[in-house]
């Protein structure tokens, strides 16, 4: 008897769960901003864009960002605190890479990418393929900073042809002696950002002049904390990255002071001041933030980024990044307003 | 007779001294293991109960305020409760944690099922032969190749669907439960269960594998006996071969398991390194379940984050606390893998004895 029950209930169970599957198809479109929205989100869902203007209604659903490593302290420091204001608001951070990160990004699977170089021809190009367009915003500025190791004691300015000579792909300079004939007659260990980041690609392309072509026979790591012990390891050692790695890390290395043209007497050091003036040149670099304008649809992306262009900046210095100039910070509010207006 | 044994004396004693060598080689080898594991494990340890010493030089004018209030350890309880955070101090695993829970749980629900089957099929049913030989060389191959394979399987399997749906359109396919509606998400994409699934199939052949070596080691004679009584195959297998093979096979399960939860590279590709600051179906303790289940069936379809994924975060940060964060990271997973280790080491002890024919 006990069986039976047990088998019709087991029956009956397998029922229920065969019962009304369906699929259903919705564009994307519709602004219903979550897939995964659970049941007590699709109360409010179908608000649009009356919703958005009234920032003390519920917000909810997904944002999603991906992208350059660079930008994600930054990212994700915007994240945790808009999500302490919207607290049903996902907001999930990726670090694909630049690269990696457009790419989810041109087919539309992600809202914002993280970049901390500018779209690439063939980003733009596969974008439009996928009919996605996008706005550009600046959100900070970072210096890519040459270290050397602390008791380096000769090397404290170095110009970019200097730079070049040394970083070009086949380059032969291999001794220090070979850059300044002062300096002394031991070998440079050079450490470096990998080829798939957009640190890379934009030292290469400031430097060597041309992206992604440098010597190949250095220390690569898209670790930037594997660059730092590598430096910090080797007194003849000599290093790129991110400004924020160097001012955490200010102990351990030491800034070279980089001049744009031959003369070394104008070199100058990164600091807040110079590369928010704009004299630390040519190895100040903008960091941005694309967004797929189909997504501005989504109330929750638009808020998202309104906050990221208008408290963001507290959070940049906070993870050692450069804010804006007000003029670049007021461009990149009037294009997100240009962009909004005409939704 | 004699004088040939003297001869051989000389000799025996060098055949001792080689054995002598050869025993401390042993155990030198087994000391080299045990005592670097050790270091590393103080030095974690050790990094996760401490924080380091603030910078001397560079903080010159900003000595901040907060710094000389003393924080607790990076392995606090605050470690437990909080989200990762841009400040160190205040970073969790939370996200992480639910997240690798999650993960065992679903593999453990879709790997038992299918590997239990499997091995029953095969050493139960099945009939020798040259596909049986086939499987079973592949049973052990799969079981060795490396994850990241199964983590690109998973990506096209699993998070595009072999690119059936088409981008522009989301599909969900609605499931009627009678009480309530799941909605599921086609493809999957970068959601809980595409990595659970993958993590399925990278742990399912050895789990296959372990299961039969458990069926295997019941001895036919029991089978044998069951039939004599008039038993069927299904009732000899339901009533006498799988009671007797489940501490194997729980074993086997629980290893895998442990090496699911610990697994970085499948997850990375299918984008669990993420920043996720919720927890899947916003479940982030136990009351929760009450209040909201529904959230329980929502879970599988959220983006999440693992353990080793937000080690590997931490890692990557530029401030040097991290590291310490890091570290408290790792004293967990560590801790986790060990009680899941005992418990499988407990349940075979336990049910070992009380198996008697």
């Amino acid at each position: 008897m006990a069986a039976l029950l047990r088998r019709t209930f087991l029956m009956s169970s397998l029922l229920a769960l065969s019962v009304g599957c369906s699929v259903e198809s919705k564009p994307s479109t519709s602004g219903t901003p979550s897939l995964s929205g659970n049941g007590k989100s699709a109360t409010n869902e179908t608000g649009g864009a009356s919703a958005a203007a009234d920032p003390a209604d519920k917000l909810n659903g997904e944002v999603v960002a991906d992208g350059s490593s660079t930008v994600y302290p930054i990212t994700q420091a915007v994240a945790e605190e808009f999500m302490k204001v919207h607290k049903d608001v996902k907001v999930s951070v990726g670090i694909a890479g630049t690269g990696g990160g457009f790419k989810r990004f041109v087919v539309g699977d992600t809202d914002i990418n993280d970049a901390s170089r500018p779209i690439s021809e063939k980003e733009i190009a596969e974008c439009q393929k996928n009919g996605i367009e996008y706005l550009e915003l600046k959100v900070a500025i970072d210096g890519l900073s040459v270290v050397v190791h602390p008791d380096n004691t000769w090397c404290r300015a170095l110009t970019i042809p200097q730079l070049k000579s040394l970083w070009s792909p086949g380059s032969t300079v291999k001794k220090w002696k070979e850059l300044d004939p002062n300096w002394p007659d031991a070998e440079i260990r050079l450490y470096g950002a990998g080829p798939d980041s957009g640190t890379f690609d934009y030292f290469t392309e400031a430097v060597v002049g041309k992206a992604k072509s440098s010597r190949s026979d250095y220390t690569p790591s898209e670790d930037d904390n594997v660059l730092v012990q590598g430096v910090n390891g080797d007194k003849n050692s000599l290093g790129y990255f991110g400004y924020a790695y160097y001012a955490d890390n200010s102990d351990k290395v030491k800034l070279v002071a980089i001049a744009d043209g031959d003369d070394v007497s104008k070199a100058v050091i990164p600091t807040n001041e110079t590369i928010l003036g704009g004299t630390y040149k040519p190895l100040s670099r903008p960091l941005f933030i694309y967004i797929n304008k189909k997504s501005f649809e989504k109330p929750q992306v638009k808020e998202f980024v309104k906050y990221f262009i208008s408290k963001g900046q507290e959070f940049v210095q906070e993870v050692h990044y450069i804010q804006l100039p007000e003029n670049d910070l007021k461009e990149s509010q009037k294009r997100l307003a240009a962009a909004l207006g005409s939704k | 007779m004699s004088v040939r044994i003297k001869l051989q004396e000389p000799d025996l004693a060098r055949r001792h001294r080689i054995g002598k060598a050869f025993e401390w080689l042993c155990c030198g080898s087994t000391w080299f293991g045990i005592v670097v594991l050790g270091v590393l494990l103080m030095s974690v340890a050790w990094k996760a109960m401490t924080w380091p010493a603030p910078k001397a030089m560079t903080a010159t004018a900003q000595a901040t305020p907060d710094k000389a209030q003393p924080s607790p350890p990076p392995l606090s309880k605050k470690f437990f409760t909080n989200y990762h955070s841009r400040n160190p101090r205040e970073a969790g695993l939370l996200s992480a944690l639910w997240g690798s829970l999650w993960l065992t749980m679903l593999v453990a629900l879709f790997s038992v099922p299918i590997g239990v089957g499997s091995a029953v099929y095969l050493e139960e049913y099945a009939n020798e032969g040259r596909l049986k030989r086939l499987i079973q060389l592949n049973l052990s191959n799969l079981a060795g190749v490396p994850s990241i394979v199964y983590a690109l399987l998973g990506m096209t399997a699993f998070v595009k669907m072999f690119g059936l749906f088409h981008k522009d359109e989301e599909k969900t396919l609605v499931v009627n439960l009678l009480f309530t509606t799941v909605d599921i998400p086609l493809p999957f994409d970068r959601t809980l269960i595409s990595g659970a699934l993958t993590l399925t199939l990278l742990v399912l052949p050895t789990v296959i594998v372990a299961s039969q070596e458990a069926l295997r080691a019941v001895p036919s004679s029991i089978r044998t006996a069951s039939y004599a009584l008039g038993a069927t195959r299904w009732q000899t297998i339901r009533h006498q071969v799988l009671p007797a093979a489940l501490p194997g096979i729980m074993t086997g399960v629980i290893l895998a398991l442990s090496r699911a939860i610990g697994e970085a590279a499948p997850l990375m590709l299918i984008g669990a390194l993420t920043y996720v600051a919720y927890t899947p179906g916003e479940i982030t303790n136990v009351a929760d379940i009450f209040k909201n289940p529904h959230g329980l069936l929502d879970a599988p379809f959220d983006k999440f984050t693992a353990i080793p994924l937000q080690i590997y975060q931490w890692i990557n940060q530029p401030k040097a606390e991290y590291s310490h964060v890091a570290a408290a990271g790792i004293v967990v997973l560590l801790s986790i893998l060990l009680v899941m280790n005992t418990a499988a080491i407990l349940i075979r002890h336990r049910f070992q004895k009380q198996t008697r024919w």
